[in-house]
């Protein structure tokens, strides 16, 4: 099929970007819409032009890094898959496709269509994480019963790959729906309930330090999420940060 | 305001407030039905309302809950929107999200405009101005002789509809209340409550509208 695209063309994070226009001709349904930006640029570079920056490493389905907004939906129309996973076949012959990088003021784009999620790291760091002695006197796995709903409910939680696609389609730019997959996949388990409630307030006020929207719930994140997590993750996050507040402490 | 730094804990005051309204209007459609059964039923709760120690509290209390939750819906959209300072050539929201979930803003702010007209319509007349008319019920049925007003009242109606049926169910996971066993319930009941309200009052202005060209 031939397609035509528009796609977002950005020097650096300080200049100015404009959507461009492109064509690509042959282009099968079977293709990843990846591979068909490769198409795309294979082209440019035989025509000695600067090719589209794009983020992705996996090609599938588990890095997170393909951050297009594609025809106004976060990784495009189809649901429950990254940009890699999207085929071509979701698109019809002569079709005009908008392919922009993830917006929002948290994520400064890079260069064209790969925008900076350092944020995320940072919320991570602020405490993402299980303090647990791990040199050589790791406790057995099996010695610690863990009840399944739990453990698949934190499971869900942590299937969360951090792509950003729901501070992408959030009209908020709210990064609730990943922090609270990365609160709730460790508050859930015995090991993490220790640092609950100091992981929560910290991990928030990074958060907000970064300049993300609020939540209002208008439940876009869950729809868009290439991992199906749920809003039940910013309401356990609600109640756990509600109890933090009133209950925490130190700081 | 600035004191409340974080994000969630504003979520949380925009919660309850919104709840506290709610419960507000509940009662306020209960008693405005009062009309359509008797007058002076009607008046006997509008005294009862205006000289009760409780009730005349209570309204310092629940202009307060105005103040807040307006307030702070104006803080939280203007984040909002500074947190995604170039917007998308091309976005698909309704593929993914409820329109009154989006228009949280457009439709308050538009209560809010109606909600100044109103209280200049009944609550200064009967506190601070002169009563033209013999009873509270009286009042309320010549403003509705009015069709602007009673268009405008009628359009507000729809419009509170629409921020209650998300504003309602959104509260609930806003504190913190989602669960696979509740959630359809509440968002059930936000929905009814949401066309009750709208009929409800819409019914009594419309009543009395039409009422006033049989006349």
């Amino acid at each position: 099929m031939d397609l035509t695209l528009k796609i977002w063309r950005q020097k650096n994070t300080s200049s100015a970007g404009k959507m461009v226009d492109y064509k690509v001709t042959g282009i099968s349904g079977d293709m990843s819409f990846l591979e068909m930006i490769d198409v795309l640029n294979n082209d440019l570079v035989e025509k000695g032009e600067d090719p589209v920056a794009f983020d992705h490493d996996c090609r599938e389905g588990i890095c997170g890094m393909c951050s297009m907004y594609i025809n106004g939906e976060a990784h495009g129309p189809d649901r429950g898959v990254t940009t890699c996973q999207l085929h071509m076949r979701k698109f019809k012959n002569g079709d005009t496709i908008y392919i922009e990088p993830f917006r929002a003021k948290a994520f400064p784009v890079i260069k064209d269509l790969v925008v900076d999620r350092g944020a995320f790291d940072r919320i991570m760091a602020a405490g993402g994480f299980v303090s647990v002695n791990t040199s050589g006197n790791t406790m057995d796995a099996n010695a610690l019963p863990i009840p399944k709903d739990d453990a698949d409910e934190a499971f869900d939680a942590a299937t969360c790959i951090g792509c950003g696609a729901c501070v992408a389609t959030c009209k908020n730019a709210s990064a609730m729906l990943f922090v609270s997959a990365k609160v709730s996949q460790l508050a859930l388990l015995p090991q993490g309930k220790v640092e609950a409630e100091r992981r929560v307030l910290s991990m928030v006020e990074q958060m907000d330090k970064e300049g993300f929207g609020n939540c209002t719930n208008t439940g876009a994140c869950e729809v868009e999420c290439p991992k199906g997590i749920s809003l039940t993750n910013i309401a356990r996050m609600n109640r756990e940060y509600l109890k933090a507040s009133l209950t925490y402490s130190e700081k | 305001m600035a004191l409340i730094n974080s994000s969630i804990l504003r979520k949380i005051v925009m919660a309850l407030s919104g709840l506290f309204l709610i419960s507000f209007l509940a009662l306020h459609l209960t008693i405005n039905l009062f009309t359509l059964i008797s007058a002076d039923l009607f008046n006997e709760a509008s005294h009862f309302m205006a000289t009760n120690w409780i009730i005349q509290l209570m309204q310092y209390v629940l202009a307060i809950g105005f103040v807040l939750h307006i307030a702070m819906g104006i803080q939280l959209t203007l984040q909002n929107k500074k947190a995604r300072p170039s917007a998308y050539a091309m976005n698909k929201a309704a593929a993914n999200s409820g329109w009154s979930s989006r228009n949280m803003i457009v439709t308050g702010l538009l209560v809010l405009f109606f909600l100044i007209v109103h209280l200049k319509n009944y609550f200064w007349v009967l506190k601070f101005g002169d009563m033209p008319y013999s009873s509270d019920y009286e009042l309320v049925v010549k403003l509705f002789e009015n069709p602007l007003y009673t268009l405008l009242y009628v359009f507000a109606f729809v419009l509170l509809g629409f921020h209650l049926d998300h504003g309602f169910q959104s509260a609930f996971q806003s504190v913190g209340i989602n669960h696979s066993k509740y959630t359809p319930a509440i968002k059930w009941l936000g929905r009814a409550f949401a066309v009750v309200v709208t009929l409800g009052f819409s019914l009594i202005s419309l009543f009395f509208y039409f009422s006033s060209l049989s006349n």
